[in-house]
């Protein structure tokens, strides 16, 4: 009997921890608003103006008593800003957490991350698309500091009571990365087609340029001008989403429009150019070219197998970190993306941003102040700033920096250097207004099928038409 | 000692219980919630009535396509896995030097994550389809039989294990009885031998049954659905309807319901029918 009685209580007792062990944790955050309903009805006022007095406390102390959680988008700069955090924390005593969505989840991460106790007082969205999934959650920070330093305000998110949801935190660039060793090589070849890269300005002379290239690879010791166009399923947005751009761009620009519901693609035949250049001049044949990822068509680029790659320039560390690279960083430059427009001699890289900093509205006050500062300290203090530009190697959209203080990697070198150039017009980007990822990635799809030869070209631009009216019509019908 | 069992069920059952509401119950019951409503996180859901399932079912959201992959998928892979599963068992409960070894071989692909094993069976398959000019993602019958095949490398040992337990338990008594009355190899084991491992078959095809409908991870890592969705089965196609769209994680979440139902349903079938063959030793 007594045996008995003990391990019944002890089962009790077993129970009864792991009871208050799981009541503690959700009792600690919700305690403000405890505070009423436990008290007694007498002690209300008092109750109030404690509760009151904390959140003074809160307000005035800010930064001290907030935490900064950053859900990271790029996987790539994991490192930098776990040290960037901690960096931080023994500067100014805010605990500031950095968490990297692997790559391709980040919303999926951000959808589970936002809901819990301790969510991320900062994260990012992609453009209007993401806002509009996201706008419960983004906080107005027209009136902070940072907004303020943003060179061009037009780039940020406004929603439509005017406020600024969404600001940009980096600029990026994408053209046709090419390796200058290479080139000089076939300049130097007997018949060249054209005798400097500043003769290229157009889709015709890269296009002779490129097929003379093909038939004297085996002299320029390349397996093919143009890296894989890596066309695995989630492999293919260099294609479905940055090539597009360009058919896009032109056909916002002669409809003077910035958003439209039903695409004509009416420079489809431009872009079959350009796509039809890559997939027949590569170093793989276009039926195999279902099975490429990036990283292996970087990686043929940096190992000096291939000329070109369409690329931007967060590329970069993927150039300079293959093992056994061949190229050298004077030799790695960019050209624009030519399509045979009329005009394009004139036409820059495509230029814009993706990348949109949020701070979290449901997040408590001190929380926000603490993310706020710890953006601003990021943004405009020189270590910061230090390691934005040559940590993170971001070019930074603020006019906190000086023109010292610009990254010095030989890609966004270029990217400012097309920046800069005045008789150059930069193709904006706009594939923040694509409807969606599924029409996305059904463009993709019907790229690769055209490159296994199940599909014709004019299945492709069908593809691209009905989808798109179709994806606009299904996410704006609400 | 019934009565004292009685007296603290609950405090015995209690933790179990609560593991099983927090990490089962109460997501279900939240899900199917949410699969009537518009919502971004499971915090901010606005009630839409039945509009995510008319979604669900709007041409193009792909949802009967892959379903119908998925349906001549399941049938195929359960009758393959089984087969060759009961066959390898028959062969390795034989006399036969070695048997602890190729048993463990046969297991082992069942210990590797799905998308692991994806994308080795991703490498592998192309290398040989681009000796002849074509790979993976050309055509839909070759990620069909991609998947197929590789189900079958990652299942079979472990169905085969769960036929060899069957096997070794079929009382010799009956076979020697078998024997002596005459009976041939085939019909010893049509006759006697299946009817006694009738509850492994159960349990093996429910198995293959249940994991075959719900299979994402290899699917996702062979082919991700290319070309043009063709090889897209049911789970991933509730993933994509999910993350594809904004404001479309309700029409996924109604559509995983609607699977729910579907897959419990067939589920439950095949257990009343293979448990009516069952026989009492």
């Amino acid at each position: 009997m007594k045996k008995k009685l003990i391990s019944t209580l002890l089962c009790v007792s077993m129970v009864a921890t792991m009871l208050v062990g799981c009541g503690d944790k959700g009792d600690t955050p919700a305690n403000d608003g405890n505070t009423d309903t436990t008290d007694d009805a007498g002690d209300d006022a008092e109750a109030g103006d404690d509760a009151d007095a904390a959140d003074d406390q809160g307000g005035s102390a800010s930064a001290e008593g907030g935490k900064v959680y950053y859900l990271n988008f790029k996987p790539e700069s994991d490192d930098t800003w776990q040290q960037i955090a901690a960096e931080y924390t023994e500067l100014t005593g805010t605990e500031v957490k950095v968490v990297t969505a692997a790559s391709g989840q980040y919303e999926a991460t951000l959808t589970s991350e936002i809901v819990k106790e301790d969510a991320p007082t900062l994260f990012q969205i992609n453009g209007p698309v993401g806002y509009n999934n996201w706008k419960d959650y983004c906080m107005d920070l027209k009136d902070t500091d940072y907004y303020s330093w943003l060179l061009d305000k037009s780039l940020a998110i406004e929603g439509e009571d005017g406020g600024v949801y969404g600001i940009p935190y980096v600029v990026e660039g994408y053209g046709i990365i090419y390796n200058q060793a290479i080139m000089d090589k076939y300049f130097a070849t007997e018949g060249a087609k054209a005798a400097s890269m500043d003769e290229i300005n157009n889709f015709a002379k890269l296009k002779e340029v490129v097929e003379d290239m093909t038939a004297k690879k085996d002299e320029l010791e390349i397996e093919g001008v143009f890296a894989s166009t890596s066309l695995l399923p989630g492999e293919d947005w260099r294609w479905q989403t940055h090539l597009a751009n360009l058919p896009v761009y032109y056909e916002l620009k002669d409809k003077d429009v910035t958003d439209i519901d039903e695409l004509e693609f009416t420079y489809a035949d431009n872009y079959k150019n350009i796509f039809d250049l890559y997939i027949n001049n590569s170093c793989s044949a276009p039926g195999t070219l279902t099975t490429m990822d990036v990283t292996s068509s970087m990686a043929e680029f940096a190992l000096g197998q291939v000329a070109m790659v369409q690329n931007g320039n967060w590329g970069w560390g993927q150039i300079n970190d293959v093992a056994g690279n061949t190229v050298t960083e004077s030799d790695v430059k960019f050209l624009p993306i030519y399509t045979g427009v009329d005009g394009e001699e004139n036409q820059g890289l495509c230029v814009g941003t993706e990348n949109f900093y949020c701070v979290n509205s449901k997040a408590s006050e001190a929380d926000q102040a603490a993310t706020i500062a710890f953006l601003e300290w990021l943004y405009s203090s020189a270590e910061g700033k230090n390691h934005v530009t040559n940590d993170l190697g971001f070019i930074a959209p603020f006019n906190t920096f000086e023109d010292s203080e610009k990254p010095t990697d030989p890609l966004a070198q270029e990217v400012l250097r097309y920046m800069e150039d005045s008789s150059k017009t930069s193709v904006s980007w706009n594939f923040t207004i694509f409807p969606s990822q599924s029409f996305k990635d059904d463009f993709g799809f019907a790229l690769g099928d055209y490159c296994n030869g199940s599909k014709t070209w004019d299945d492709v631009v069908e593809t691209v038409k009905t989808r798109w009216a179709e994806e606009k019509a299904a996410t704006t019908a609400e | 000692m019934q009565k004292t069992l009685k007296k603290y069920f609950l405090v015995f059952i209690l933790p179990t219980l609560l593991a099983f509401s927090m990490a089962f119950i109460i997501p279900f019951i939240l899900g199917v919630y949410l699969s009537f409503c518009e919502f971004t996180t499971v915090d901010n859901g606005k009630f839409n009535g039945i509009q995510n399932y008319i979604n669900a079912f709007a041409s193009g959201s792909g949802f009967l396509s892959s379903l119908g992959f998925t349906v001549k998928f399941v049938i195929v892979a359960i009758v393959l896995i089984n087969v060759l599963a009961f066959g390898l068992a028959l062969l390795l409960t034989k006399k036969i030097k070695g048997t602890n070894v190729f048993r463990t071989v046969f297991f082992m692909p069942n210990l590797i994550g799905g998308i692991v094993l994806g994308y080795t069976w991703q490498q592998m398959l192309n290398s040989v389809l681009l000796q002849h000019g074509t790979n993976l993602l050309a055509k839909s019958t070759y990620g069909y039989w991609g998947l197929i095949l590789l189900m079958n490398w990652q299942m079979i040992g472990y169905m085969m294990i769960i036929y060899i337990a069957g096997l070794q338990n079929v009382p010799t008594d009956l076979l020697e009885a078998a024997r002596i009355d005459g009976a041939t190899n085939t019909q010893t084991l049509f006759k006697v031998t299946i009817p006694m491992v009738m509850p492994s078959i159960t349990i093996c095809t429910f198995l293959t049954l249940s994991n075959s409908f719900k299979l994402y991870d290899q699917n996702l890592a062979l082919t991700a659905g290319a070309p043009s969705h063709q090889t897209e089965m049911v789970a991933l196609n509730i993933v994509n309807t999910f993350y594809g769209r904004t404001g479309y994680s309700g029409v996924g979440q109604a559509k995983a319901v609607i699977f729910f139902i579907l897959v419990a349903g067939v589920g439950l079938m095949q257990l009343l029918f293979t448990r009516k063959r069952e026989v009492d030793q």
